[in-house]
C-alpha cells in the first residue's frame, strides 16, 4: 500500500480510437491494443497493491483557450463519434468521474494563479482520447477518474503549475492517484488514406525521435523526455508540444526518480503510439537532459520549478526546495549537473573512490539558492562553494531567528546558532559533492554586525575549523540577501583528491 | 435515400451560387440572442455584429434558394476533406471551449445528394474526400452557428463541409491551393446538380483570443481587438474585399494568416472564394466587430449574374453598415 497523497503510477497512452474501435483491422492496432491491455492489467495492479483510488488524465485532444478546464460530470453519458475516425464506429460511454478531486485540482489550480474552471454540463463532447483511454484504462469504472484540457496557448510554466495543482488535490484528499497523459509521441496523421494494414509511422524523422525518447522512458527518465520536449517539437511533429508530457512528469516527481516500462510502440493512422508505465523508484538516474531554452515561470507562481515532494500540502507557498534547470549550460561546453537528493537517513554519504563528475551541483539537503546558482561547482581539484547562510533546507527557517521581521524592524538573533546551522549546512553541500568539513582550504564569512557578532561567530569557527587549518578572512556588510547575520563562502579540495599533493603541487 | 447525381441525372437548370457569406461562428452571437435552442441565457452583447446577421437573414429572405453549404473550422479532419452524409442529424451541441454560453439543441436535415457530388468532384480533381455517414456523429458547433445566424428557421438543408488540415499538415501555399480546388469542385457540383446555394464560410478574420473571459461573458466593456496588428491587419483584408480584390487578398492570405493569427487557416473563405470564382466584384460588409478579441466580419458577394427569372437584388455598391464592437 502507497502513502496517501501519492502519484502511484503513471501512464503515457495513446488517444486514436482505433485499438478501441477497430483492434483487429489491423496487425498495427492489435499491437496497441495489447499494450493497452497490458496497461490496464498494470492499473489493477495498482489498485490491488497500491490501494490506488483515482484516475486523473490529461488529453492532447481536449483543446481550450480560456485557462484550462476538468471534467466534473459525476456520471457524463454519450455516444461519441470521432471527428476524423467517424467510419470506425460509435463509442458509447457510461464514465464515472470524481467531482470533488475535479473541484479540488481547480481549486487548487485557481490558487496557484491559473485559469482553470470545472465542466460538468451534460452532454459536454468528452474528447476522443478520454474516451478511449477510460474504456480500455477502466472498463468497468472500477476508478473514478477525471480529465484536464490541453490549453493551446499554455506553455512549460503553465502546464507544469497545472500539474502541480493536481498534486495539491491529491496531497490534500490523501488520495493515491494514477496520472495518466493521453498523448500521441509523434503526432502527425496520414494525409492520404492507407489500408489499415499498412499502417506506418507518416515522417521517418518522427520514428527517430519516438525511438530515443522511448529509450529514455524505458528507463524511467520522465523529466529528461520533458526537458527534450521543446527540441523534439522544433525537430518533429510532437503532439501538443508534448504538454501531456511536462504535466505528467511535474505531477509525478520531476526528478527520474521512476522504473519505467514499455508495453508497446507503434503506428496508428501515422502517428506514434506508444503505452509507458512508469512507476515511482528508490533511486533516481540523475539528469541527462535539459530545456536549452532555459525554463519558463508562470507568474501566478513563482516557485513553479520546486520539486513538488518539497511544497507544502495544499499548495501553500514555502517549503521550497532545489530549483531545477537553472544554472546550467548546454551539454556540449560543461560536463553534466549532479543533482544529489536528499538521502533517506542522515547518513554521510561515503566518499565516492571514482571521479566525482565536475560541473555544477545540487542537493536538496542544503538550502535552496536565491539566485540562479548552483551550491558549489568543481573545477579542476578544487570545489567552489556558493555564499552559504543559517537558513535550513526545506524550511527556509533561521537558526536563532531572522534579523529582522517582515517590515523590516530589527530582531532579537542568535549568532551563535546562526553560525552552527552555516557551518552545518556548508558541511552538507561538501558531502553532497563527496568532500567533507576537513577539506576546507579557504573561508570568506560575511558578518552583518562585525561589532555585535564577531565574537559569538568566532568562537563557533575554532570549534569546527581550528584542526582544519583553513585560510579565513572576515568581512562586514550592509546587508545578506535574507534576513540573515552570517555567510559563509568556502573553498575546499574534492573528495577524491589527495590533499597533501595538492598542497605540495605533486 | 436520395438520388446519387449520377442517378439523377443532368438537372433541368444548371445550379448556381446565389450568394456567399463570410459568416463567422463565434456561439456568444447565438449566446447573446436567446434562442430557444440555446440553454445558456445572456443580456445581449456583440449586437453590432448580430446587427450584420440580421442583414444575412433579410438578403436570404429575398433569395430563392434551396440548401446552404458551410465550411466550418470547428470540424477538423487531417485525412481529407468530410462532408455530412446522413439525411437528419439531431441533438445537442455543448461547444468545448465555451460550455457556459453554447448548449444547442439542433434538429436539422442534409443535402446528402450534394454532399455526395462535391466529394465526388473533388476526388475527381485529385482531393481526398470522404461521406460522413454515422448517425450518431455530433454536428460541429461552428456549423451550428453559423447556420442558426444565417437562417435560424432551419428550414433548408444543409451540406457540412469539414475543415482539411492541409495548412498545418504542409503550408499556407498548399493549404491554399487545396481549399481553391474545393471551392471549385464545390461550385461545380452545385451547376451539375442544379442547386440554388447559399454559401457559409464560417471562419472569423484575425483569431489571436484573450485568454480570461469576463465574469459577465457579454460585459462589452472587455471587448476590443486583441491587438492593434490584428485590428490593422483585420480593415486591409475587409478592404480588399470592399473593393473586389479577391485575388489580392489571396496572395497575401499566407501573410495575413501569419501575421494576425487568423483563422483563415482553417480555409473557409479560401473555400467560398474559390467557389465564387475569386471575385473581382465588391463585396457588402454588414459588420465587423471582436469577440474575446479575435475579429469577426459578416460579409456578402453577390455573384452579379445570377441565374434568370429571379429577383436580383442589385449589386451595392461598396458599403460598410457597420463596424463596430471596440470598446
Ligand atoms: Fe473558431
Amino acid at each position: 500500500m502507497s502513502a496517501p497523497g501519492s502519484v502511484v503510477l503513471g501512464l503515457i497512452v495513446p488517444g486514436l480510437p482505433h485499438p478501441l474501435l477497430a483492434p483487429d483491422a489491423s496487425p498495427h492496432w492489435r499491437r496497441i491494443r495489447d499494450a493497452y491491455d497490458q496497461a490496464a492489467a498494470r492499473v489493477r495492479q495498482a489498485v490491488e497493491q497500491d490501494g490506488a483510488d483515482l484516475l486523473v488524465l490529461y488529453s492532447t485532444q481536449w483543446m481550450s483557450v480560456i485557462g484550462h478546464q476538468v471534467q466534473a460530470d459525476p456520471q457524463p453519458v454519450w455516444t461519441h463519434v470521432d471527428p476524423e475516425f467517424h467510419a470506425l464506429g460509435s463509442m458509447s460511454y457510461k464514465l464515472r468521474m470524481d467531482a470533488d478531486y475535479a473541484a479540488a485540482y481547480a481549486a487548487a489550480a485557481r490558487a496557484r494563479g491559473l485559469s482553470c474552471r470545472t465542466v460538468a454540463w451534460p452532454g459536454f463532447p468528452i474528447d476522443t482520447g478520454t474516451v478511449v483511454a477510460l474504456s480500455l484504462l477502466n472498463p468497468d469504472n472500477r476508478l473514478p477518474a477525471t480529465t484536464t484540457s490541453c490549453n493551446m496557448y499554455a506553455d512549460r510554466g503553465e502546464t507544469v503549475v497545472l500539474a502541480k495543482a493536481a498534486r495539491d488535490a491529491i496531497v490534500q484528499g490523501g488520495r493515491r492517484a494514477i496520472a495518466v497523459a493521453v498523448t500521441s509521441l509523434s503526432a502527425r496523421m496520414h494525409t492520404r488514406p492507407v489500408a489499415p494494414a499498412d499502417d506506418h509511422l507518416s515522417s521517418p524523422k518522427d520514428e527517430e525521435w519516438n525511438q530515443k525518447l522511448l529509450e529514455i522512458l524505458s528507463e524511467g527518465r520522465l523529466e529528461d523526455v520533458a526537458q527534450l520536449a521543446r527540441t523534439v517539437a522544433h525537430q518533429a511533429h510532437a503532439d501538443q508540444k508534448m504538454k501531456a508530457i511536462w504535466w505528467l512528469s511535474a505531477l509525478m516527481d520531476q526528478g527520474n526518480r521512476l522504473r519505467g516500462t514499455v508495453h508497446g510502440y507503434g503506428p496508428l493512422w501515422g502517428t506514434g503510439a506508444a503505452l509507458v508505465s512508469l512507476a515511482p523508484a528508490a533511486t533516481e538516474h540523475g539528469q541527462h537532459e535539459f530545456d536549452e531554452d532555459g525554463v519558463e515561470r508562470f507568474l501566478g507562481d513563482a516557485e513553479v520549478l520546486q520539486a513538488p515532494t518539497a511544497r507544502a500540502p495544499g499548495g501553500a507557498p514555502g517549503a521550497p526546495a532545489m530549483e531545477r534547470g537553472l544554472g546550467r549550460a548546454g551539454p556540449s561546453e560543461v560536463p553534466p549537473s549532479v543533482h544529489v537528493p536528499a538521502p533517506a537517513r542522515a547518513t554521510a554519504p561515503a566518499r565516492p573512490s571514482s571521479a566525482i563528475p565536475t560541473g555544477a551541483i545540487h542537493t536538496d539537503t542544503a538550502p535552496r539558492p536565491v539566485g540562479a546558482y548552483p551550491h558549489a561547482r568543481r573545477v579542476g581539484d578544487l570545489l567552489y562553494l556558493s555564499g552559504v547562510g543559517p537558513r535550513q533546507p526545506g524550511t527556509d527557517a533561521i537558526p536563532g531567528g531572522p534579523i529582522r521581521d517582515a517590515q523590516g524592524n530589527p530582531l532579537s538573533y542568535d549568532i551563535v546558532a546562526q553560525t552552527r546551522a552555516c557551518i552545518e549546512n556548508v558541511r552538507r553541500i561538501l558531502e553532497a559533492a563527496g568532500s567533507s568539513l576537513d577539506r576546507v582550504l579557504d573561508v570568506t564569512a560575511f558578518l552583518v554586525d562585525m561589532d555585535r557578532d564577531f565574537a559569538g561567530y568566532n568562537q563557533v569557527y575554532g570549534e569546527v575549523f581550528a584542526s582544519v587549518g583553513a585560510t579565513r578572512t572576515t568581512l562586514a556588510v550592509r546587508a545578506l540577501p535574507t534576513p540573515i547575520a552570517v555567510e559563509l563562502k568556502v573553498i575546499a579540495a574534492a573528495g577524491d583528491v589527495d590533499v597533501q599533493k595538492l598542497a605540495t603541487g605533486g | 435515400m436520395s438520388p446519387t447525381p449520377a442517378q439523377s441525372g443532368q438537372p433541368a437548370q444548371p445550379g448556381t451560387i446565389v450568394a456567399g457569406f463570410l459568416a463567422p461562428h463565434p456561439p456568444h452571437l447565438v449566446y447573446a440572442e436567446n434562442p430557444p435552442q440555446n440553454e445558456p441565457r445572456s443580456e445581449g452583447g456583440w449586437e453590432v455584429l448580430r446587427w450584420g446577421y440580421e442583414q444575412v437573414r433579410q438578403r436570404l429572405e429575398s433569395l430563392a434558394f434551396d440548401t446552404i453549404v458551410v465550411h466550418s473550422p470547428h470540424w477538423k479532419t487531417v485525412t481529407g476533406h468530410h462532408l455530412l452524409g446522413v439525411p437528419r442529424f439531431r441533438s445537442l451541441s455543448v461547444d468545448p471551449i465555451f460550455p457556459n454560453l453554447f448548449r444547442y439543441h439542433y434538429d436539422l436535415s442534409v443535402d446528402v445528394e450534394l454532399a455526395e457530388a462535391i466529394a465526388a468532384e473533388g476526388a475527381d480533381a485529385g482531393l481526398v474526400t470522404e461521406l460522413m455517414r454515422n448517425p450518431d456523429f455530433r454536428v460541429d458547433y461552428g456549423t451550428i452557428v453559423s447556420c442558426h445566424l444565417a437562417r435560424p428557421q432551419w428550414d433548408r438543408p444543409i451540406v457540412g463541409i469539414s475543415s482539411n488540415r492541409a495548412y498545418f499538415s504542409f503550408s499556407n501555399e498548399v493549404g491554399e491551393q487545396e481549399m481553391l480546388a474545393l471551392g471549385r469542385a464545390t461550385r461545380r457540383a452545385i451547376e451539375r446538380t442544379g442547386r440554388r446555394a447559399v454559401l457559409l464560410a464560417s471562419n472569423s478574420l484575425s483569431h489571436r483570443h484573450f485568454t480570461s473571459e469576463p465574469a459577465v461573458p457579454e460585459d462589452m466593456t472587455a471587448e476590443h481587438p486583441y491587438s492593434h496588428n490584428q485590428y490593422r491587419w483585420d480593415m486591409h483584408v475587409i478592404e480588399l474585399m470592399r473593393k473586389g480584390r479577391c485575388r489580392q487578398l489571396l496572395d497575401e492570405m499566407p501573410d495575413f494568416i501569419e501575421q494576425a493569427t487568423s483563422e483563415c487557416k482553417d480555409g473557409s473563405l479560401t473555400w467560398l472564394l474559390g467557389a465564387l470564382g475569386v471575385p473581382d466584384y465588391p463585396a457588402t460588409v454588414h459588420a465587423y466587430g471582436t469577440v474575446i478579441g479575435t475579429g469577426n466580419a459578416v460579409v456578402e458577394w453577390l455573384p452579379p449574374d445570377p441565374a434568370p427569372g429571379v429577383a436580383a437584388p442589385g449589386v451595392a455598391a461598396p458599403s460598410v453598415n457597420a463596424v463596430g464592437g471596440a470598446a
